[in-house]
C-alpha cells in the first residue's frame, strides 16, 4: 500500500519523500487544481524540479489537475496536462470527463487517476471510469464507510485509492456548492473553498468573530479555539439550538484501519493538506511511515500508538480526529 | 419554451405526494419529473410506486414524464434499485449520478443528465452526447455568460441540435451532498436511526447563522439553499439564448403558482422585485449564490 503525501511548494516535497512517502501530489499554480490557494504549488521550472526530486529517489509524483475546467477556458486544463506529461509524471489526477477524454486519448501510455472531485461512489460509476477513459485508479470520496469501500474493493475493475489523513471534507466532493453560494467561489470553478478573501475576523462584545464573505460563522469565548471558518465547520442555529449543524472542526485520521485497508487490498492512503506547510508534512509523513512499516514487519501485532495518536491530533483542527464516515455512527 | 416541475427533492407522506401529483397533471407543466433523489430510505413511495405513478402521469396527460434518480449511490442496493428505475420500458430517465449514465448506456437509452452531474464544458458535454445524452441541466452554481459560453460552442460545432438545454429556474436550490444526514443530527440522531425524521419537514429544516441570518436549508443528507431560486426576471434571455426548457422545482404547492407566473413572463415581461431575505439569483449572475443582483 502506498503511502501518498501532499506537497504545496519544493521543500514539502523534499521532505514528504525524505520522511517515507511512496509518492507526492501536487499542483500547478492557477486554477487547474483544487488547492488554488495564494503563494502556494508549482510553476513549470519547480514542476520539473519536483519531478527531479522524485524521480532520482525511485519515487513517484502526480500531478492534480482537477477541478473543472472553464467553458471559456479549456486549454488551460488541456495545457496543464500537456506541462505535467512532459515533465514525466507519473500519473494524473483527473475530475473533469473533458479533461479525461483529452488526457487518454492524447497520453494513452500516462495513468489516469480518478480525482476524489469526481464523486465516484459505486461500482457503476467507476465502470463508467474505466470504460470510457481506462482509467487505473480511483479515488474515494470521503463519505463511504468502511464496508461499503470494503465492498467496492471486492468488485472494483480499477484499484482504489482513499483518503488517510487530513482536513476532513463532509460532502461529496466535486459536488458541493455551498462555497459559491455563499462567496462566488467554489472548489469546483476556482479550486479553493471558503477562501481566504472573503474571511474577516473581528473582537465584538459577544467574542472573536468569524466571518466568509459577511456571514457569521462563528463566535468564539476567550476559553475557546478559533479555527479557520470553513462555512461548513461553523456553529449555526437550528430552531434554536446553536452547534455544529453539519461538522465540529476536526480531521480525519484512519489509522486504526490500517488492517483493514491493507485485507481490502487497497492500492494507496493519501494524506490531504497541499496547503500545510513543510512541517505538517515531515510529521504525518514520518507517523504514517512508521505505522505502516510496523504493520508489514508484524501484522498480527499491529496496534496504534499513542504517540501516533498525539503527533496526528497536534496537526488536526480543532486538535481532535475521528474516522469520519468510515465509521458507520458518525453518519 | 417549455416548462417542467423538477423532482421533489422534500420527504413528503405518500398521500401528499400523491395530491401534488393530482394537481400537477392539470397544472401548466410540459414535462414532469418525479422520484427520489435524496435518500434511498425515503420509502413512503418504492421504485415500483415511482414508476407507476409516472405511468399513470403519462396515460391520462399528454406530458412528457422523466425519472429523476439518485444522487449520491453508495451500497450495491441502491444500484439494484437504480438499475430498476433505468429499465423501466417506457419513461425517460434523469441521471443524477455517473452510474445512471453507465446503466442508460448499457441499456442503449437516452436520458436527461441532471444538476447534479459535473458539466462545466463543452468537451465534457460531448462526453455525455456519446453516451446518449439528450437533454442537459447545467450544475445550479454556473452562471448565464457560462452556459451562453457552451451553447454557443455546440452551435459552432453543429451539435446544438442534438441536445435539450433545461435550466434550474425557481426553487431551493440543491447545494452539497453528504455521508451525514444533517435532519437526523438536528435531532439528536445517527443516520442508522434517523427514524425517517424528514417526513417531519416537508420544506427540510433552516439553518441560520447567530445572527439570524438564513444560510442553508437541511434536507437528510442534501444541503439546499435557505432562499428559493428565481429567475423569473430572466426567462426572456433565457428564451433568446436558446435554454429549451425552464425547471420549477416542486418544493410545494407554490411551484403551480410560480409555473403560471413564469409562463405569464415570458408572454408579458414585467420586473419583478426579488424578496431578498427569501430569494436569491446571484448563481445566475455569477455573484454570491445567496445574493441578488
Amino acid at each position: 500500500m502506498e503511502l501518498l503525501c501532499p506537497a504545496g511548494n519544493l521543500p514539502a516535497l523534499k521532505t514528504a519523500i525524505d520522511n517515507g512517502a511512496d509518492a507526492v501530489y501536487i499542483g500547478l499554480k492557477d486554477d487547474t487544481n483544487a488547492r488554488h490557494f495564494a503563494g502556494l504549488n508549482f510553476n513549470d521550472g519547480k514542476l520539473a524540479k519536483a519531478a527531479d526530486y522524485v524521480h532520482q529517489r525511485g519515487k513517484k509524483l502526480h500531478v492534480a489537475i482537477n477541478t473543472f475546467a472553464h467553458a471559456s477556458g479549456e486549454e488551460r486544463w488541456k495545457k496543464a496536462v500537456d506541462n505535467a506529461v512532459e515533465i514525466g509524471t507519473d500519473a494524473l489526477i483527473i475530475a473533469d470527463l473533458g479533461v479525461l477524454d483529452y488526457a487518454a486519448t492524447k497520453y494513452p501510455d500516462v495513468e489516469r487517476h480518478v480525482s476524489v472531485q469526481a464523486s465516484t461512489t459505486n461500482l457503476e460509476a467507476i465502470k463508467f471510469f474505466k470504460n470510457n477513459f481506462d482509467v487505473q485508479r480511483v479515488v474515494l470520496p470521503r463519505v463511504l464507510s468502511v464496508q461499503q469501500v470494503r465492498q467496492l474493493a471486492k468488485s472494483s475493475p480499477v484499484p482504489l485509492e482513499v483518503f488517510a489523513f487530513g482536513s476532513l471534507c463532509i460532502m461529496a466532493e466535486g459536488r458541493c456548492y455551498l462555497s459559491s453560494y455563499m462567496t462566488g467561489e467554489s472548489p469546483n470553478t476556482v479550486g479553493a473553498c471558503s477562501p481566504a478573501k472573503y474571511v474577516r475576523w473581528q473582537e465584538t462584545e459577544q467574542g472573536l468573530e468569524s466571518r466568509l464573505n459577511n456571514v457569521l460563522i462563528d463566535r468564539y469565548q476567550a476559553d475557546e479555539n478559533a479555527g479557520y471558518p470553513t462555512l461548513c465547520k461553523g456553529r449555526f442555529d437550528v430552531d434554536g439550538d446553536v452547534y455544529h449543524a453539519l461538522e465540529e472542526p476536526t480531521s480525519l485520521n484512519t489509522l486504526e484501519l490500517i488492517p483493514e485497508l491493507m485485507a481490502m487490498g487497497i492500492v494507496s492512503v493519501k494524506i490531504e493538506g497541499r496547503q500545510r506547510s513543510p512541517a505538517y508534512v515531515e510529521q504525518v509523513a514520518k507517523t504514517w511511515r512508521m505505522a505502516l512499516d510496523r504493520y508489514k514487519q508484524s501484522p498480527e501485532n499491529y496496534s496504534v500508538e499513542g504517540s501516533w495518536m498525539q503527533t496526528l491530533a497536534n496537526l488536526s483542527e480543532g486538535s481532535q480526529t475521528t474516522l469520519g464516515a468510515y465509521h458507520r455512527k458518525w453518519q | 419554451m417549455k416548462f417542467s416541475l423538477g423532482p421533489s427533492l422534500f420527504f413528503w407522506p405518500k398521500t401528499d405526494v400523491e395530491q401534488f401529483y393530482q394537481q400537477a397533471k392539470t397544472s401548466n407543466a410540459d414535462i414532469i419529473y418525479l422520484g427520489e433523489t435524496v435518500c434511498s430510505k425515503r420509502r413512503e413511495l418504492r421504485a415500483k410506486d415511482w414508476l407507476a405513478l409516472g405511468r399513470e402521469l403519462a396515460d391520462e396527460t399528454d406530458k412528457q414524464i422523466v425519472i429523476s434518480t439518485m444522487t449520491l449511490l453508495e451500497s450495491p442496493a441502491e444500484i439494484i434499485t437504480l438499475k430498476k428505475l433505468c429499465d423501466n420500458g417506457d419513461l425517460l430517465v434523469e441521471a443524477n449520478d455517473l452510474s445512471a449514465v453507465q446503466i442508460m448506456h448499457d441499456l442503449n437509452m437516452p436520458f436527461v443528465a441532471g444538476p447534479a452531474i459535473n458539466c462545466y464544458n463543452l468537451s465534457t458535454l460531448k462526453v455525455l452526447l456519446k453516451q446518449g445524452m439528450m437533454r442537459w441541466l447545467m450544475p445550479v452554481e454556473l452562471s448565464g455568460d457560462w452556459l451562453k459560453t457552451i451553447l454557443m460552442q455546440a452551435e459552432e460545432e453543429n451539435i446544438r441540435n442534438k441536445f435539450e438545454c433545461e435550466v434550474f429556474s425557481w426553487g431551493y436550490l440543491p447545494l452539497a451532498y453528504s455521508a451525514r444526514c444533517f435532519t437526523a443530527r438536528s435531532e439528536d440522531r445517527p443516520k442508522d436511526d434517523c427514524q425517517y425524521c424528514c417526513i417531519n419537514y416537508p420544506q427540510g429544516r433552516k439553518m441560520n447563522s447567530r445572527e439570524g441570518e438564513q444560510v442553508f436549508v437541511l434536507n437528510g443528507i442534501q444541503t439546499m439553499s435557505a432562499y428559493q431560486y428565481n429567475l423569473i426576471n430572466e426567462v426572456n434571455q433565457l428564451n433568446e439564448m436558446g435554454v429549451d426548457i425552464v425547471r420549477i422545482s416542486s418544493d410545494s404547492e407554490q411551484a403551480f403558482t410560480q409555473l403560471d407566473k413564469f409562463k405569464q413572463q415570458l408572454i408579458t415581461p414585467t420586473k419583478h422585485l426579488l424578496d431578498e431575505v427569501n430569494e436569491c439569483n446571484g448563481f445566475w449572475h455569477k455573484i454570491a449564490g445567496m445574493s441578488v443582483a
